[in-house]
């Protein structure tokens, strides 16, 4: 069974980004770019899946420019096995993802797509069930534990309330959440052998689909601003600022 | 031009987060819908009916329902709201599941976690963990939108008197089956419906330690949150997480316990009116949001705290 797994290049989750002045967008000028940290996690399930001898190959896919080709190395690094990277300088909103993909899946038939559940840049959240809608296919979404025995997928998905288990049918989508698993490193000689790994580059056009945006994002203003207020010396100062300053306990 | 608000709730009860999303509804448009769909969820059907300024509320009521998934959820909703300009639900693990399943059956777009609506099909969301907000316009005739319900103070869940109709659909594929919810039981309030709440980070050292919390919030009418790092150590579970990717809370007042402030985690809760932080360490970026800093050793403030108050 293939498993593949879309992964997106985004800011790092550790720098601090800064908003153009002209209020257009996020400033990416030489900002340090990453695999989503969830796609991270994705990619590591899908190599468990493999050590387990549950999956056959493991494939990462991404969307966007040339430069992605440097997160799919990492992936490869970490253990997946081949990369496409579907080619347009175009930003690829989650709908036009969740088609490009379809096309993917369709010419790869995995068993398994595992996505990250969200990307840290545009917290969307919307891509691995969009195209689980397109595919027809069952869905594990936050999943915290994954696992895959005679033909099905036993999900356990991170809810509101605590825990939900559900039982999918094959082929199925998981999406990972933060608990899943913890991403190993790339070891230095998978490093090196990753730049030997096939990546294979296509485009929208070649796998026939319309990746139009529908939305357009008419500005980016900076939240709005909290200052640090004052330290107080002790915990009976406190209690009395928020009795008698702020008023929000009696 | 109409709206079909999809309610959550958990068969019996209508979860207030529904109110905070008919908010949003009515900035949209006064002709609003609601879609009930769940098992043995008359009571919920009542409850929507309740809400002013609801038209109708839709009741799918059958076994299919019962857990929200997805797989059955998102074709009745396209059944329910193919005449709707606008389908509106929490953004909520139900809602964030099934939503974009719908959007992408619609083939539209989908606009996630909105906190203000512009005009009809323009919309203000978080993006960055919060660090930005982005004006989006969405160009599809039908518009997919999840609401953060901290974005929009609630409607009053009386006054109205809608009508109900049953809707007899039964969608299920059979390609997914719900084997088991653990639901975590508290007397304390809901996390992000408090009107207080205590959270505590890797400082805690260690999940007992978290009684220590708990004690401050029984005296407070608090919920107990945690940050990122204490639930990735194991010491409480994922449910009482705060954070970019967690729960979003902006109580009246929010207590940061041992947390640093990570932006992931000052992305859960930076909306919220008056923040405190405890915590030793005198740099930690958690100051920079608080407006009253407490440094000191927390297993000193904490109980101390409790004693106070």
């Amino acid at each position: 069974m293939k498993v593949l797994v879309p992964v997106k290049r985004v800011v790092d989750a550790n720098v601090k980004v800064r908003i153009k002045p002209d209020g257009s967008g996020i400033d990416l000028t030489n900002v340090k770019m990453a695999v989503n940290p969830f796609c991270e996690i994705a990619i590591e399930e899908a190599v468990r899946l493999q050590e387990a001898g549950v999956a056959t190959e493991v494939i990462a896919v991404s969307i966007g420019g040339t430069s992605c080709q440097e997160q799919l190395r990492t992936c490869l690094a970490l253990g997946a096995d081949r990369a496409i990277l579907v080619q347009t300088d175009e930003e690829a909103q989650p709908l036009a993802v969740a088609k490009i993909l379809k096309a993917i899946y369709d010419r790869e038939q995995p068993g398994i797509v595992i996505f990250g559940k969200q990307s840290i840049d545009g917290d969307n959240g919307q891509t691995g069930q969009m195209f689980a809608a397109l595919t027809g296919l069952p869905q594990g979404t936050f999943a915290s534990e994954l696992s895959v025995t005679d033909g099905k997928a036993e999900v356990v998905r991170e809810v509101d309330g605590g825990l939900q288990t559900v039982l999918l049918s094959l082929p199925a989508v998981v999406t990972t959440d933060l608990r899943l698993n913890e991403p190993r490193y790339a070891s230095l000689p998978n490093i090196m052998k990753a730049r030997r790994k096939p990546l294979d580059t296509t485009t929208p056009e070649e796998l026939g689909v319309d990746a139009a945006p529908r939305f357009e994002v008419l500005g980016v203003e900076p939240p709005p601003g909290r200052s640090a207020g004052i330290k107080v010396e002790s915990v009976e100062e406190l209690v009395d600022k928020l009795r008698n300053e702020a008023k929000v306990i009696e | 031009m109409s709206v079909l608000v999809v309610a959550e709730h958990d068969n019996s009860v209508l979860r207030p987060v529904t109110l905070n999303v008919l908010a949003a509804a009515k900035e949209i448009s006064g002709d609003i819908d609601v879609l009930v769909a769940g098992s043995q969820c008359a009571d919920v059907a009542q409850s929507a009916a309740a809400v002013g300024g609801v038209s109708r509320v839709l009741c799918a009521d059958a076994p299919a329902y019962a857990h929200q998934l997805a797989e059955n959820l998102a074709p009745l909703i396209v059944e329910a709201g193919a005449s709707h300009e606008h389908i509106l639900a929490a953004h909520t693990t139900t809602g964030k599941n099934f939503l974009p399943r719908v959007a992408a059956l619609f083939d539209v777009a989908m606009i996630s976690d909105i906190i203000g609506v512009d005009s009809p099909n323009t919309f203000k969301r978080p993006i960055y963990a919060g660090n930005g907000i982005a004006t989006v316009k969405s160009n599809d005739a039908k518009k997919i939108v999840s609401v953060r319900g901290t974005g929009f103070d609630p409607v009053p869940g009386e006054g109205g008197s809608a009508s109900i109709e049953a809707v007899g659909s039964i969608h299920d594929p059979g390609i997914s089956d719900f084997i088991r919810d653990e639901i975590a039981k508290s007397e304390r309030p809901e996390l992000t419906a408090a009107r207080i709440v205590i959270s505590g980070g890797r400082g805690m050292q260690s999940g007992e330690n978290f009684t220590l919390l708990e004690a401050v919030a029984d005296k407070l009418g608090a919920a107990v949150g945690a940050s990122r790092a204490a639930v990735d150590a194991g010491f409480v579970p994922n449910d009482m997480q705060v954070g970019q990717t967690g729960k979003i809370v902006a109580p009246e007042l929010y207590v940061a316990v041992g947390i640093s402030g990570a932006i992931q985690h000052l992305a859960g809760m930076k909306d919220s009116k008056v923040i405190v932080a405890i915590n030793k360490d005198e740099d930690a970026p958690i100051f920079q949001v608080a407006d009253y800093g407490l440094v000191a050793d927390l297993f000193k403030a904490v109980p101390e705290l409790e004693d106070t108050l």
